[in-house]
């Protein structure tokens, strides 16, 4: 059966950069999945909406803001609200050191920072699908 | 609860859960689509099509919103290419639909062609199908950006809505064959631009030529992001709809659609059959072979093959 798996790529906040966004979605293509990005400052409820909608294994976010404390968490409680336990998912963008534990804590399965080859993001998602 | 009644009582991840599977050609999906096929038909389907960057997505967008103010469900399905080296794909229509996406009375889906030519996916009928099930009252269908042939969106849609812009060609472009010919609508975006009145006048004069019919095809300058004549534009889609059914055409072209759609389903699964077999044998590559070496010509390796059905 013919199945590629679908991502996510959304920009939750209101940094304006997607830059690193989109040289994920474009790695992600090349790897021969089906990436649907959303687009620049989405809120968690759009971000959850539009993962459920477009029924994605993996949600990838970026943040350059400074606000991935607050807004990363959201997106995973969000989901847990919905009763979604089988979307594996992921963040990146300028994340101190000192908060990726609590990233992970909140249910964020892996935080990828600058310097991440985009082949290591991809063999992360091929190996950690949840369904 | 199965997702069978999860659909029918409009569960939004069973119906997107659905689409997954359709995609994926899991047979479980195809019988719950034959079990549920007698709730479909409700839906109205709108085929946008148009070639890339004229505002498909935008514009759709727009026509959504409006719809939804008339206090009308919409689904939208917005198709985007597949990679045909990688079977990857950037699906990028949503972010012209962001302001959407929390709408309890709007669902989007974004497909990949994976591997169809004609302006959208294999998977892309069924998928209507399910967002008819499950209660949507319009179903827009965005095709990828189209060039010259891509038709097919017609062979699923009640109304095309064929999106122009101003210059992209001469006036020989407006009297070629294809898409010009499956338009119901045609709808001129970014009129603010020059050139939206030579471009109109253009079509107007290519659908002077058209026999004379009880329809003719309006033609409107729209701009879909500063929401100019978008409302005419609704109304107009309204009006096809009602001729449509008026005259009993819709009955006549879901008909044509559908004898179209069981052609389809049958090419499928005969090309399936002689290619599992043909593969298995490892007879593509070895006749490819002889072909290349002017050994055998590719008739007579495409007999070798049907034999193995025969």
């Amino acid at each position: 059966m013919n199945r590629p798996i679908r991502v996510l790529v959304a920009k939750p906040g209101l940094d304006g950069h997607d830059r690193g966004a989109k040289v994920i979605a474009r790695a992600l293509r090349d790897a021969g999945m089906e990436v649907i990005y959303t687009g620049l400052r989405q809120t968690p409820e759009q971000i959850v909406a539009a993962a459920i909608q477009e029924d994605v294994d993996v949600i990838a976010m970026s943040i350059l803001s400074g606000a991935h404390n607050h807004l990363f968490p959201k997106v995973v409680n969000l989901l847990k609200e919905e009763g979604i336990d089988d979307v594996l998912t992921i963040g990146g963008g300028v994340i101190p050191d000192e908060d990726i534990p609590t990233l992970k804590d909140a249910g964020i399965e892996r935080i990828f920072t600058p310097g991440t080859s985009t082949s290591e993001v991809v063999e992360f998602i091929k190996n950690n699908l949840k369904r | 609860m199965n997702i069978e009644k999860r659909l029918l009582k409009g569960d939004r991840r069973a119906c997107a859960r659905l689409i997954t599977m359709l995609e994926n050609d899991d047979e479980r999906a195809i019988e719950i689509i034959k079990r549920l096929y007698k709730h479909s038909g409700n839906a109205y389907i709108i085929g946008i099509t148009g070639p890339p960057g004229s505002g498909k997505s935008t514009l759709t967008n727009r026509l959504a919103r409006k719809l939804r103010n008339r206090d009308k469900k919409v689904g939208i399905l917005a198709i985007d290419p597949t990679s045909p080296f990688t079977g990857g794909a950037i699906l990028g229509d949503r972010i012209r639909m962001s302001d959407l996406a929390l709408d309890k009375g709007i669902f989007i889906r974004s497909m990949g062609t994976r591997g169809s030519l004609g302006g959208m996916s294999k998977a892309t009928w069924s998928a209507a199908k399910v967002l008819d099930i499950y209660g949507m009252d319009y179903i827009f269908i965005e095709t990828v950006g189209v060039g010259q042939s891509e038709v097919d969106i017609v062979k699923v849609a009640d109304t095309v809505l064929m999106i122009m812009v101003p210059n992209l060609g001469d006036d020989i472009q407006a009297i070629k064959a294809g898409i010009m010919e499956i338009g119901d609508i045609f709808a001129i975006n970014k009129s603010d631009l020059d050139g939206a009145d030579k471009t109109k006048m253009e079509i107007e004069m290519n659908l002077d030529l058209n026999d004379k019919k009880d329809y003719r095809p309006p033609v409107i300058k729209v701009s879909a992001t500063q929401d100019e004549n978008m409302d005419k534009l609704v109304e107009k889609l309204i009006e096809h709809r009602n001729y449509m059914e008026r005259t009993e055409k819709l009955i006549e072209r879901r008909k044509d659609n559908t004898k179209f759609k069981i052609i389809k389903l049958i090419e499928e699964e005969l090309m399936n059959l002689i290619m599992d077999r043909a593969l298995e044998q490892n007879l593509l590559e070895s006749l490819s072979n002889e072909v290349v070496l002017n050994d055998l010509d590719p008739y007579t390796a495409k007999d070798k093959i049907m034999r193995l059905i025969k």
